[in-house]
């Protein structure tokens, strides 16, 4: 049940979709326009297409990382978005106000953790069916957010706030230091403690998880806030790109790109085993492809079909009907005789469900418990 | 039917709540005017809301604002319990093209003009109304255009940055644009993408256009569409290493303050005003019509004036409370 195991030799087929499907979009953008991975440095700060994908794709990653966590729990969190504008409307109206960096930076934290914290109690305390519980602050969260900002785009100069869009560390832009900074402190918390597990625990099986000793309140409550908080600093960093809080704009539809990028990534919607690399993955194929498209000169009548075409092409090789056809040498499927069924409707539906090996919930809750 | 339709115009009159001043004021000699507008979407919509206010208290107008938070049954209650309480004359904002002609009839049959403003209505009768008030978006991008083609000479590989895809506002300003680029064979729209008319999305096309176009080389300059765009392009010029402003020209739509003030610090060039007045020409033809009877033409066209940055800094002041 150590992290290792998960990702090792089983580990490498199972991504085999999602390294594939972003080689091919990077290759496709650059036959598209050859110069894609030219790099330089500009300003200090590396300068080019492929470091616009990784910088462009930090918002939806960090949704990512948070939403990965909420749908490894069985739940969807969409109010994502809604939660990006807050937070970015308190930036950018405190720093208006005169308020110095560091409050800044903690007030729109704390007010992303807030709108995660009040999910969590809908869900985890209330029972509210999570689409519906985050529903609510999906459109309320927008409707606040123009509260704060009077509906107006409330712009600011401060460079210290402006740094966390456009700085750089080391010249690697800001905004994908702090995903890479986010990734792991999530990938710790979650790989290096029982914390996972208890997570896919729940996702797998609230009740008997619960009955296990697996305190699934305060490990949705978490998970709901640890979303909302990364919402926030997505909302940051867009609001700090533009030196502006679009309240009517920021963060609009990105709860969906989120998801997607998740989905891509392989994670399953029924809960249970996670990826958060993989979701990463997802969220950079869907930047790759957008970059790609205002490279390549297309009318923008084309973007969404272009887009819609290469997302059902990787959502199709994921299929676990699909992947039946395909002869793969050393498929898990093969070789891993699976006595314990839990619901015997699962494998088809389940694209997790192919990788499942040996390591599955049914040996982690006694564990988990313990 | 029509019954139903009564009480729930006096129960709109009465939840709007005016104490019944409506009917007396209407019937002393100060006009009556019952706007319904569509919300606060954007800085302009609140700019447009803030100068109808201001225009009606310059000319003595009682001024009754409805705002319809962007939902047409909203604006269709809102031009009922207008009709209800009899006022002089009733604006609207229209959220839609389509679905006014039943609730104009009304105001009609109460014999109260209706102006539209800032959008056109799509209906077979004419009549409903007696004129709009709007902007010609296709004239704002020939406006554009010619300025940009007189600025260079007629010689500019362009890069433009189109609003939302499919909205009216993006069909028309690329039209006027391409109408001038059709007759200055030394312009060219290089690249052409949706920046959605947001800053962000603005921003991010920009990057790409510069990327694909040789770090920026081959631009002469950037056509947006409204200014939120321009906005976000600039500050993509600016992170390539490049001055917007003399390296890359920057022209666009609207005239919010935020141009102005990128104008001020020399980054951007030119922007066509999308008037925030609309309401100031509508009270004027309804007080002539008042007067004497006089019916103002169906179509009352706004001007679309070009602001470069000498003016700038005097305009960004002048304009900086409105929005």
């Amino acid at each position: 049940m150590t992290p290792p195991a998960r990702t090792s030799a089983a580990g490498i087929p199972r991504a085999l979709p999602q390294y594939g499907a972003l080689v091919a979009v990077l290759l496709a953008n650059w036959l598209l326009f050859p110069d894609f991975f030219t790099i330089r440095l500009q300003d200090g700060r590396l300068f080019g297409s492929l470091i616009d994908v990784l910088n462009r794709g930090a918002p939806v990653a960090l949704l990512a990382i948070g939403m990965t966590m909420v749908i490894a729990t069985r739940g969807v969190d969409l109010s994502v978005g809604a939660v990006m504008a807050i937070s970015g409307a308190v930036a950018a109206t405190m720093t208006g106000a005169g308020w110095g960096l560091a409050p800044v930076l903690a007030t729109s934290l704390a007010a992303g953790l807030l709108c995660g914290l009040w999910n969590g109690l809908l869900v985890a305390v209330l029972r509210i069916q999570p689409i519906i519980a985050t529903l609510i602050l999906m459109v309320a969260g927008r409707g606040i957010a123009q509260l704060i900002t009077e509906g107006q785009i409330v712009t600011f100069t401060s460079p210290g706030l402006a740094a966390v869009g456009s700085g750089s560390v080391l010249t690697v832009p800001m905004p994908v230091a702090i995903t890479v900074a986010v990734l792991a402190v999530t990938g710790l918390l979650v790989r290096r403690t029982a914390l996972g597990l208890m997570i896919e625990a729940v996702g797998v099986n609230r009740l008997s998880s619960a009955g296990a000793g697996v305190n699934t309140p305060v490990v949705l409550v978490a998970v709901y806030a640890w979303c909302g908080l990364c919402a926030a600093v997505a909302g940051l960093i867009v609001t700090a790109d533009i030196r502006g809080a679009d309240a009517n704009n920021a963060g609009l539809w990105l709860e969906l790109d989120a998801i997607l990028a998740v989905v891509v990534g392989g994670t399953s919607l029924l809960g249970g085993r996670f990826g958060l690399v993989l979701s990463l993955v997802g969220a950079l194929i869907i930047q790759a492809m957008n970059t790609g498209i205002l490279l390549s000169g297309f009318k923008p009548e084309f973007n969404l079909i272009v887009k819609a075409v290469v997302l059902m092409i990787v959502l199709l090789l994921q299929s676990p009907a699909l992947t039946l056809f395909l002869p793969r040498p050393g498929s898990p499927r093969s070789g891993s005789p699976h006595p314990r069924t839990p619901r015997p409707a699962e494998p088809p539906v389940k694209s997790g469900s192919v990788k499942s090996g040996g390591v599955k919930s049914g040996g982690i809750k006694p564990g988990a418990g313990a | 039917m029509s019954r139903n339709r009564l009480i729930s115009a006096a129960m709109a009159a009465l939840f709007i709540g005016f104490g019944g001043s409506g009917a007396a004021d209407a019937a002393g000699d100060k006009l009556v005017v019952g706007f319904s507008q569509i919300g606060s979407e954007s800085g302009w919509r609140a700019a447009e809301t803030k100068t109808a206010k201001a225009e009606a208290e310059k000319r003595g107008i009682d001024l009754k604002i409805s705002d319809a938070q962007q939902k047409q049954e909203n604006q269709i209650k809102a031009v009922r319990s207008f009709v209800a309480q009899g006022v002089d004359a009733i604006f609207i904002a229209p959220v839609v093209a389509t679905g006014w002609d039943s609730v104009l009839k009304e105001a009609k049959e109460a014999k109260i003009p209706v102006v539209l403003l800032d959008r056109q209505i799509e209906t077979k009768d004419p009549s409903l109304y007696m004129t709009a008030v709007t902007s010609d978006t296709v004239h704002e991008g020939r406006v554009a255009g010619e300025w940009l083609a007189k600025q260079t000479g007629g010689k500019c590989p362009v890069v433009e940055l189109q609003g939302t895809v499919g909205s009216s506002p993006a069909i028309n300003r690329k039209k006027g644009f391409d109408e001038v680029v059709a007759k200055n064979p030394g312009m060219k729209i290089i690249r052409t993408q949706s920046g959605d008319f947001t800053r962000a999305k603005g921003k991010e096309v920009m990057e790409s256009f510069i990327k694909a176009e040789n770090g920026g080389k081959g631009i002469c300059a950037v056509y947006a569409h409204n200014d939120d765009m321009a906005v976000g392009a600039i500050q993509a010029i600016k992170e390539a290493g490049l001055k917007p402003g003399k390296d890359i020209l920057v022209v666009s739509i609207d005239g919010v303050p935020d141009i102005f003030k990128a104008m001020a610090e020399g980054e951007a060039n030119a922007t066509v005003e999308l008037t925030p007045n609309m309401a100031g020409p509508a009270y004027d033809a309804l007080i002539a019509y008042k007067k004497d009877g006089k019916e103002p033409p169906k179509w009352i066209q706004t001007q679309s004036a070009l602001f470069t940055p000498d003016t700038a800094k005097a305009e960004y002041e002048r304009r900086k409370d409105a929005y």
